[in-house]
């Protein structure tokens, strides 16, 4: 792999709370490397606006290898930026060439109130999933665990709608503002099982009520969500949710 | 003062059966009236605070980032011991403790040992019941893979995602309880002290990170979850966020300190780039199951891997320990490259990097895949292809990462990899009860120092964070509890809340207040450096006294000279920042002081002073065998406990795993 170093322009957010009016601001960062991730990118711009007596930029992060699902950068209009299946952490400056100009904003959506620049108040996904996102069952309730046998197919499915990591991208990316991905990705993993079965009804219809309220948008069908997804999870999920809902409503009339 | 392990007496399999059989309860009526804390919701703290909430007590939960789901716990790769024996491979409770016990090098305690084993199966069990999607075989029941350091598959796994898996379960449990009333979460909430009244643990100091406010919060016990403490390092496994902060201050406020120096340096890690890393990524053990690790038998041989012939490679790992192969423990992987790389065999442009090559195993499963579909005389490239299938469903997501970092496919050229911090062993001293040394003070997971010993088995972590959450604290937490329901919820205007609040803020306004040049950043790497070169993978006498002065001086230029941005009462990442690496500053000192005391090497913690002929870590059991448990006393003061450890099953002998 050829490493070579640029020079950027960025535009950032810049938002000083929840209150304030926001505006996009442009730096120019010097000498960066191909070989380094998208936010030490950032956390070099922040180390030069601290030397010159600015506010750094206020951003979510966390693990940085792509899995606890804090990071959240709309870059170039795009949730997480150019690269398929990827988080912002992922993201490496060798998906960049020198003298670029790079926009980068914070997730955009009702249900996701801005906190400061490029950092948002994602509460809403842990309501929904306080809705039902869960099997009931306390601690020391369980049979042995090779007690139920599982198809293959339906543990692997599960495993892949449960391998969302929460980070919003499919509402950030959504036109509606819409959590279906989110959610659906949930209601598939439980129904999927034997262990959730006994919920299924009463979970989806108190999730899809708790992501009506929290404003989260309707699905039209655009499949951005899944396009944006840094863990690739289905549509096929949203059409699960679809489904569920559809036949928990007809039962519980 | 003395330090009392509190273990139970009666037979080692014995001792738990007893000690919950005999265990003071806490009636339904009473649990409602008595509050807990919890700080950090990652696997044990997740399943500490769901399981009390399930139990009726009144739990308060914190964590720094915006959802508990979030907690390091999440990044876990590659799976979760039990002694189920679903392979009819010889697996037992007994041998799960042996293992651990062996693998730990002989210094963690054996009766906490025990007690994890024997609840390691309940832990699958309680799992599977949340949903919890572990990987399957056609049959539809559960299938096992191979850790380091066992001969056994007793591994549970969901593809390279076990961590994640199983804190969404945990998560899921926490916000079922959160729904109910039980749990109140405090998310973007940081600990910054313990509140202690008569010696007791009554409550915590917070702040909140949004709006920069701190609060008091009282509770009849508190529960500290809050991981390990690897980002001393600067460059670690760990989050960015990971810190020590809770457990210091705990530490500072009277609980004593564990093996401090016990650090796990993983062999598998992707190798560091350049100046701008800013944090370091693992590459599964599990890879270990069909990676074979080598560098080529020449120096400095630049050569394409591919074009390095089979006779030109040194497979050091299965040259040196036949009977594990590339399973040997972490240590010992870790040990073995840098001993191969400080030679002059690295590979890469650093020279600091071992090949982790799956072309074979790649070639093993192409012909059994071509064997089940009738393909006799598949060829070569056919075969390779079926096989790329299977390793890919085996660790799609880890290919994915390495080549998302590097740019290079892992399928058709060899990773490179290198050893990097990863988890720390050490950590508050608890004894059977996992309470610390201040009453009504817990540590749970990796946050406590108990179970591992000098060296963790891979796939043990995730396991000891949800014994000590779902299984051990719920019994042992009421032992405490039951004398303390006659305590009203003490009012936090009580002078102790004020004073420690005060002592907080003033803390926060120095920090403010100092208006230098460096950043917080620049510290923290600087000490990072220090830490990695004179505390790491290797130690010795001369090193770690300079680290000692080093760190010292550090501290004084940190405290004149740091510049934080922004104010208090705002979001401001770098004041959080500043406040941990002002504590990573202060427990760095702390473990080069441990390391010191310790002249032996065992486990991860390798004194060059203390080796074998061959190069291996040699205990001295006589003069060594003990747990250091350090008393802060003042500042860069501290004061030397010794738990002596005594091996009644497992008799300590030089670990082989050759």
């Amino acid at each position: 792999m050829e490493h070579y170093h640029m020079n950027l322009t960025l535009k950032v957010w810049r938002q000083k709370n929840n209150a304030a009016q926001g505006k996009l601001e442009s730096y120019q960062v010097k000498d960066i490397s191909s070989e380094m991730s998208f936010l030490e990118m950032f956390d070099v711009l922040n180390e030069q606006l601290i030397a010159e007596g600015k506010e750094p930029i206020a951003f979510d992060h966390d693990c940085r290898e792509g899995i606890c699902g804090m990071c959240s950068m709309y870059i170039n209009g795009q949730a997480h930026g150019p690269w398929q299946k990827n988080t912002t952490c992922q993201l490496h400056m060798r998906a960049f060439k020198d003298g670029d100009t790079i926009v980068v904003e914070p997730w955009r959506s009702k249900a996701f109130p801005v906190i400061k620049d490029l950092v948002v108040d994602r509460s809403s996904f842990d309501r929904v999933i306080q809705a039902g996102g869960y099997i009931s069952v306390n601690t020391g309730n369980a049979v042995d665990a090779n007690a139920i046998p599982i198809d293959k197919k339906d543990a692997d499915d599960a495993f892949m709608a449960a391998a969302c990591i929460g980070c919003g991208a499919c509402v950030a990316t959504c036109k509606n503002g819409s959590a279906m991905l989110f959610v659906g990705a949930k209601v598939s993993q439980l129904s999927l099982l034997p262990q959730g079965h006994p919920e299924r009804e009463t979970r989806v219809l108190n999730m899809v009520a708790q992501m009506d309220k929290e404003g989260f948008g309707n699905c039209t069908n655009t499949y951005a969500c899944e396009a944006e997804c840094p863990k690739g999870i289905s549509v096929a999920n949203i059409a699960r949710l679809n489904a569920e809902f559809l036949k928990a409503g007809l039962k519980s009339e | 003062m003395s330090l009392d392990a509190k273990i139970p007496h009666g037979e080692m399999d014995k001792k738990w059966t007893d000690y919950k059989g005999h265990v003071k309860l806490v009636n339904p009526a009473n649990k409602r009236k008595i509050e807990v804390i919890v700080v950090g919701t990652g696997l044990a703290g997740a399943s500490a605070a769901a399981s009390l909430g399930e139990l009726g007590y009144k739990v308060k939960a914190f964590c720094f980032q915006d959802s508990p789901r979030r907690a390091h716990s999440i990044a876990a790769q590659g799976g979760i011991n039990a002694a189920k024996n679903y392979q009819n491979d010889g697996d037992s409770v007994f041998r799960l403790f042996y293992d651990t016990v062996k693998g730990g090098d002989y210094r963690a305690r054996e009766a906490n040992v025990h007690r994890l084993a024997e609840v390691s199966a309940a832990i699958i069990d309680q799992c599977v019941a949340q949903g919890v999607p572990f990987a399957r075989e056609y049959g539809g029941l559960l299938s096992n893979r191979s850790f380091g350091g066992t001969q056994v598959q007793r591994t549970f796994y969901a593809a390279g995602q076990t961590g994640q898996q199983l804190l969404l379960g945990a998560y899921s449990a926490l916000e079922r309880q959160v729904a109910l009333g039980n749990v109140t979460m405090y998310s973007r909430h940081e600990m910054l002290d313990v509140v202690k009244i008569d010696g007791k643990a009554r409550g915590i100091i917070a702040r909140d990170l949004v709006s920069g406010k701190t609060e008091r919060h009282f509770a009849h016990a508190v529960l500290l979850c809050t991981g390990g403490y690897g980002n001393v390092f600067y460059l670690s496994t760990n989050a960015m966020g990971s810190n020590v902060t809770a457990a210091w201050k705990a530490h500072k406020k009277g609980a004593f300190f564990g093996n401090p120096c016990f650090t796990q340096i993983h062999p598998t890690c992707i190798p560091v780039s350049g100046d701008h890393q800013s944090k370091l990524t693992l590459m599964s053990e599990s890879l270990r199951n069909d990676g074979r690790i080598w560098v080529p038998k020449q120096k400095g041989d630049n050569r394409k891997p591919k074009d390095i012939p089979e006779t030109e490679r040194d497979y050091y790992l299965e040259r040196r320990y036949p009977a594990f192969g590339n399973l040997v423990p972490r240590d010992v992987a870790s040990r073995a490259a840098k001993e191969r790389c400080d030679e002059g065999y690295g590979v890469g442009t650093t020279k600091m990097a071992v090949y982790l090559d799956f072309k074979d195993a790649i070639m093993r499963y192409g012909k059994i895949e071509a064997g089940k579909t009738g393909m006799l005389n598949a060829d070569e490239n056919t075969i390779y292809q079926l096989g790329e299938k299977v390793v890919e469903e085996k660790y799609g997501n880890l290919f994915e990462m390495y080549e998302k970092i590097t740019g290079e496919n892992p399928y058709e050229t060899p990773m490179r990899i290198y050893p990097a911090v990863h988890y720390t062993m050490g950590g508050l001293w608890v004894d059977y009860e996992l309470q610390t040394t201040v009453p009504g003070l817990y540590a749970l997971g990796e946050a406590n120092f108990s179970d591992h010993g000098a060296n963790r088995l891979g796939a043990s972590a995730l396991m000891q964070g949800l014994a000590d959450g779902y299984f051990v604290i719920p019994y042992t937490i009421g032992n405490y509890l039951a004398d303390d329901i006659r305590t009203a919820a003490i009012p936090t205007d009580h002078p102790a809340f004020v004073e420690t609040e005060n002592a907080v803020k003033e803390r926060l306004q120095k920090l403010m207040s100092i208006q230098g040049k460096q950043t917080v950043e620049s510290f923290h790497k600087r000490l990072g450096k220090i830490m990695w070169d004179k505390c790491g993978m290797a130690r010795n006498e001369q090193g770690l006294k300079e680290a000692i002065e080093q760190i010292r001086a550090l501290k004084k230029e940190f405290w004149s000279d740091v510049r934080i941005p922004g104010g208090i009462d705002e979001f401001n990442p770098e004041l959080d920042k500043a406040g941990r690496v002002a504590d990573f500053i202060e427990l760095g000192e702390l473990m080069c002081m441990d390391a010191l005391d310790r002249n032996e090497s065992c486990g991860g913690h390798f004194r060059e002073e203390s080796q074998t002929e061959d190069g291996e870590a040699k205990r001295d059991d006589v003069n060594y065998s003990y747990v250091a448990a350090w008393e802060n006393t003042g500042e860069s003061n501290w004061s030397l406990h010794k738990e002596a450890l005594n091996f009644e099953i497992v008799k300590p002998t030089q670990r082989s795993y050759k």
